[in-house]
């Protein structure tokens, strides 16, 4: 026993250094160029910028923003769109899930969420954008019973209050939330809540709204103040079904930023940081509005009412949610048939005629923009599982949790407003000479996948059974051993899954890709987002159809692989390694 | 490979100046990738560049990457923030697809490579005598800063299966879209498309359409803009979702022409009424109309950086899209169907032939159809007419 001491002392320090690499690497890869892209930022708002002239401190920028044309309606229409979004897409999945919970295995609910996770923003608009237009797949479908013969005056996408945009960030957050909420449950003693609510005397809906909900919040905070910037900042959805004129704040200041005057560079680097402010105070928002849900709640539940009433409230959100899905379903398959289609005009609901053109001329650009995104997929998601397992092997080495600035570190680059240092940044990696370069997007692109990477291992990892490590410890494997031939093994089903949902989120990165690659880099995001500004379907559903399968295909091996590896060890089998 | 520097010398000592330089540039650029910008929304043209790349490659060594934009701007923004971060060569942009405000903002900036057009052997086929059309880019002179290689010409396509007598003249639109409410609409004028069909308003409302060819002022823009105006809040209120909102450029709003959304697009291309229905975009019944008094017509170039990495790779291929066969080529319908922008009286007689032997198709207006080609207003004018639409008409 007297031996076992020294390898103990080992691992502790070693721990730490493992742990000061990953912050060191985080500090540097992470804080710190977010900080100088806001910096840079800043001084443009601020009215310097050498480089083209400007160089006094002024307010002018600023001005210049707020007096143009239709900026009061575009701000009225980022805080709509971004803060309706978020609250029906919680409510929906909140409803949903108390709906759903119990009555569908967690597994069976993972693969119906998964092509709804896989699916690019993008992709998912441009096929909402051809269901939903006056000439689109419904209306074609609604033409011979209604007798349309032209396609009628309805304004479905872009209309002026972005219903169209908040319908299709629903479609894509909702199953992220779900996901979230899912997983939030497993912590939690659901069935006996229920159980104990129920024997008192209150219906379904209420205990989960009353018990449930109160204690599945703190859990879900985080994501759903990610799902609230992503939609207060989104850009490549609300080009494709926001309103035009004018259009939402984020795409006002991509307009300003590649605006032939040089000169609107200003207005549009305050615009950014006004867009980060935006950010801050919806989050303040959130927050007081948590607390006075938590006030009303206290006096709602001591009241103790037991109405059964919430039950068909819940039931129609289900529906709602029910009905994006199949909204969601049918804008993909919508591309399929396009990326098939030949000649396709109203008022016929399946092409006039087909042709596999679209698909045979691959050296036209797919093959390169497919073989760009596969790499920088592979590259971008083997860099932050790494960094991810280093960060998490650390916390176990050094016996330590993780403190909430850490947590808040993680998340940082998903709660701040991307264009707001995206620009800011370009500057810098010209001026340090990394310039439109594969390396420069993949480091863009990690910053973005690590977080959702290490948000999906951090659960898996911590809930690993203790004693298979203890077990090897004792047979006289070293800490190394231990992670090599013993956790990670555990855990591949989980590396696998996170791992797949880097690879879709690194897919689905427009912004970074646009602005770090110098749009030389050609992913099929950037040239899908490109392509729907053309009157080419065709073409573009083959983008879209690829952006959706290649992420598609990343969770199907993630499904496959430990199926095959493991197919002899039933508890690993079942995805739920403690 | 040393001999190469000191066979350039001798040819240089033997040929005139101008060709020693050029075969100099032709052996610099050996090897050279050329980045060319440029809008990536048309799949022909997209395929068009793809094949001059493959063309260079073989014949010049040098391999042409098509950085597809969604606007041009993209690109000069681009060149703006290398030299934000003081990156005078060595620049990511090589090559430009330009005109218009976009050249007129990089040449006031100095952000240029050039002048060097004059040194393309190839653009002896082109006339660059005084005030044509390719030493005038919307007024403002080229001065050998970019090389000419497309024509564009303003044209409206209608269906002519819904629509049997399109409007005769701009003024004719207002009638038009009374009778036919939410079947005409036109592209957002923050892009280049919507801001020409205000200006082709311009030339035939202003009272005085010579005065948009002098930058603009306060006095004149009110004059000259204040029968546009008028016609214009006439017009709105029967336009394609009451004018509220506008597709974002002209292929989208093809699309809607297509989808029988509206009954008129608009394009800056004569032929892509033609090339659509071959590429089975537009229904086989649209056809091509311009108003009677003539439509904007202009020169698209390509331009070189002042920080462009390969600008010799850049010339050559600037060279190159100036062939005689190329430009035959670029016309075909079959292929790409754009004007070629070579004075015929400069080619010899077996380029004229490959011209006139491009096949036809019904879409395609002949020359003689397209009527008189008005000259764009000075880029002022484009500039001011947008920030003034959106001043009145974004809410």
């Amino acid at each position: 026993m007297g031996q076992a001491l020294h390898p103990v002392r080992a691992t502790l320090t070693d721990g730490w250094a493992l742990r000061a690499a990953v912050l060191v690497t985080v500090a540097l890869g992470l804080v710190l160029p977010i900080a100088a892209g806001f910096w840079q930022t800043a001084r443009a708002a601020a009215g310097v910028m050498p480089a083209i002239g400007f160089d006094a401190l002024s307010l002018d920028p600023l001005r210049a923003l707020v007096t143009a044309p239709g900026f009061g309606t575009a701000l009225r229409l980022t805080v709509v769109t971004g803060l309706g979004a978020t609250l029906l897409s919680v409510a929906v999945a909140v409803g949903a899930c108390a709906v759903l919970h119990n009555r569908m295995g967690a597994r069976a609910g993972g693969r119906l969420l998964t092509p709804f996770l896989a699916a690019p923003h993008a992709a998912m608009a441009i096929g909402l954008a051809f269901l939903l237009a006056p000439s689109g797949w419904i209306a074609r479908a609604l033409a011979p019973l209604v007798g349309f013969d032209r396609p009628p005056l309805w304004i479905t996408v872009n209309d002026p209050f972005g219903l169209a945009l908040i319908a299709g960030l629903m479609v894509k957050e909702i199953p992220f939330l779900l996901l979230v909420i899912l997983s939030a449950l497993s912590q939690l003693p659901v069935r006996q809540h229920l159980a104990a609510g129920r024997s008192l005397g209150y219906g379904r809906g209420i205990v989960w709204i009353k018990i449930i909900l109160p204690q599945v919040w703190p859990l879900i905070r985080l994501p759903v103040m990610v799902v609230l910037a992503f939609s207060l900042s989104v850009v490549d959805m609300a080009l494709i079904l926001g309103p035009s004129n004018p259009p939402t704040l984020s795409v006002l200041l991509l307009r300003l930023f590649t605006a032939p005057d040089i000169g609107q560079m200003l207005p549009a680097s305050a615009g950014a940081l006004l867009q980060a402010v935006l950010v801050g105070l919806s989050f303040l928002l959130l927050l007081g509005g948590e607390r006075l849900c938590r006030r009303i709640g206290r006096w709602w539940v001591r009241r103790g009412g037991r109405g059964h009433s919430a039950e068909p409230g819940l039931w129609a959100l289900t529906v709602l949610a029910a009905l994006l899905f199949g909204l969601g379903a049918l804008a993909m398959l919508s591309l399929v048939v396009w990326s098939f289609a030949w000649r396709w005009t109203w008022p016929d609901l399946l092409p006039g005629s087909w042709s596999l053109r679209a698909w045979m001329s691959p050296g036209n650009g797919w093959a390169k923009a497919l073989w760009n995104t596969v790499l920088l997929a592979a590259a971008t998601t083997a860099l932050s599982l790494a960094l991810a397992i280093a960060w998490l092997e650390g916390e176990d080495r050094a016996r330590r949790g993780r403190a909430g600035w850490a947590e808040a570190l993680i998340y940082l680059p998903l709660l701040v407003p991307q264009i707001g240092f995206l620009f800011g940044l370009n500057v810098l990696f010209l001026t340090i000479g990394l310039t439109g370069g594969t390396l420069a997007v993949i480091w863009a692109q990690a910053l973005f996948v690590f977080p959702y990477v290490m948000i999906a291992l951090s659960d898996p990892w911590r809930a690993l059974d203790p004693r298979l490590s203890r077990a090897a410890a004792s047979l006289g494997a070293g800490p190394w051993r231990r992670l090599v031939a013993v956790k990670l093994p555990a855990l591949l089903t989980p590396i696998l899954t996170a791992a797949a949902i880097g690879v879709a989120v690194s897919v689905a990165q427009y912004l970074p890709t646009l602005f770090m690659g110098a749009g030389r880099v050609a992913t099929l995001t950037t040239e899908a987002v490109t392509l729907s500004s053309s009157s080419d379907r065709r073409v573009t559903g083959v983008y879209a159809t690829l952006q959706a399968a290649l992420p598609f295909a990343a969770y199907a091996l993630a499904l496959l692989v430990p199926a095959v590896l493991h197919r002899n060890r039933r508890a690993l089998l079942a995805g739920d390694p403690s | 490979m040393r001999l190469k520097p000191i066979l350039a010398v001798l040819a240089a000592l033997t040929a005139s100046p101008a060709l020693a330089d050029w075969a100099e540039t032709v052996e610099v650029a050996r090897g050279q990738t050329v980045y060319w910008n440029a809008w990536g929304g048309d799949e022909r043209t997209n395929a068009f560049i793809a094949w001059v790349g493959e063309q260079t490659q073989a014949q010049y060594g040098v391999s042409v990457e098509h950085v597809r934009l969604t606007d041009t701007a993209e690109a000069v923004t681009r060149v703006v923030s290398e030299r934000a971060a003081g990156q005078d060569d060595n620049g990511s942009v090589d090559l430009i697809w330009i005109n218009g405000p976009n050249f007129l903002a990089m040449k006031e900036q100095d952000l240029l490579f050039g002048p060097f057009v004059q040194d393309l052997p190839n653009i002896r086929h082109v006339d660059m005598s005084e005030n044509t059309p390719a030493t005038l880019d919307f007024t403002v002179p080229v001065e050998g800063m970019e090389s000419p290689w497309r024509l564009a010409r303003f044209v409206f396509i209608h269906d002519s299966a819904r629509v049997e007598t399109p409007p005769a003249d701009m003024a004719a639109f207002v009638d038009w879209a009374a009778s036919h409410p939410g079947r005409f609409t036109h592209p957002d004028p923050s892009n280049f498309m919507g801001a020409t069909f205000l200006k082709q308003a311009l030339i035939e409302l202003a009272p005085d359409p010579y005065a948009l060819l002098k930058p603009v002022s306060d006095m004149t823009f009110e004059a000259q803009t204040a029968p546009l105006w008028a016609w214009y809040d006439a017009l709105r209120p029967n336009m394609w979702r009451a004018g509220q909102t506008f597709p974002e450029n002209e292929s989208i709003q093809q699309q809607l022409l297509n989808d029988g959304e509206i009954d008129i697009a608009m394009s800056f291309d004569p032929a892509s009424a033609a090339a659509n229905i071959a590429k089975g975009l537009l229904p086989e019944s649209a056809r091509v109309f311009v108003p009677v008094g003539g439509t904007i017509g202009n020169i698209s170039f390509v331009a070189i950086p002042y920080n462009a990495a390969n600008a010799e790779g850049a010339q050559v291929v600037a060279n190159f899209l100036l062939d005689p066969a190329v430009q035959a080529r670029m016309q075909n319908i079959e292929v790409m169907g754009s004007f070629s922008v070579l004075d015929p009286d400069l080619l010899d007689a077996e380029a004229r032939a490959a011209f006139d032997a491009l096949p036809s198709a019904p879409a395609l207006p002949t020359l003689a159809e397209l009527g008189s080609t008005l000259p764009e207003p000075h880029p002022s004018w484009m500039t001011r007419l947008t920030e003034e639409w959106a001043k009145r008409y974004t809410r």
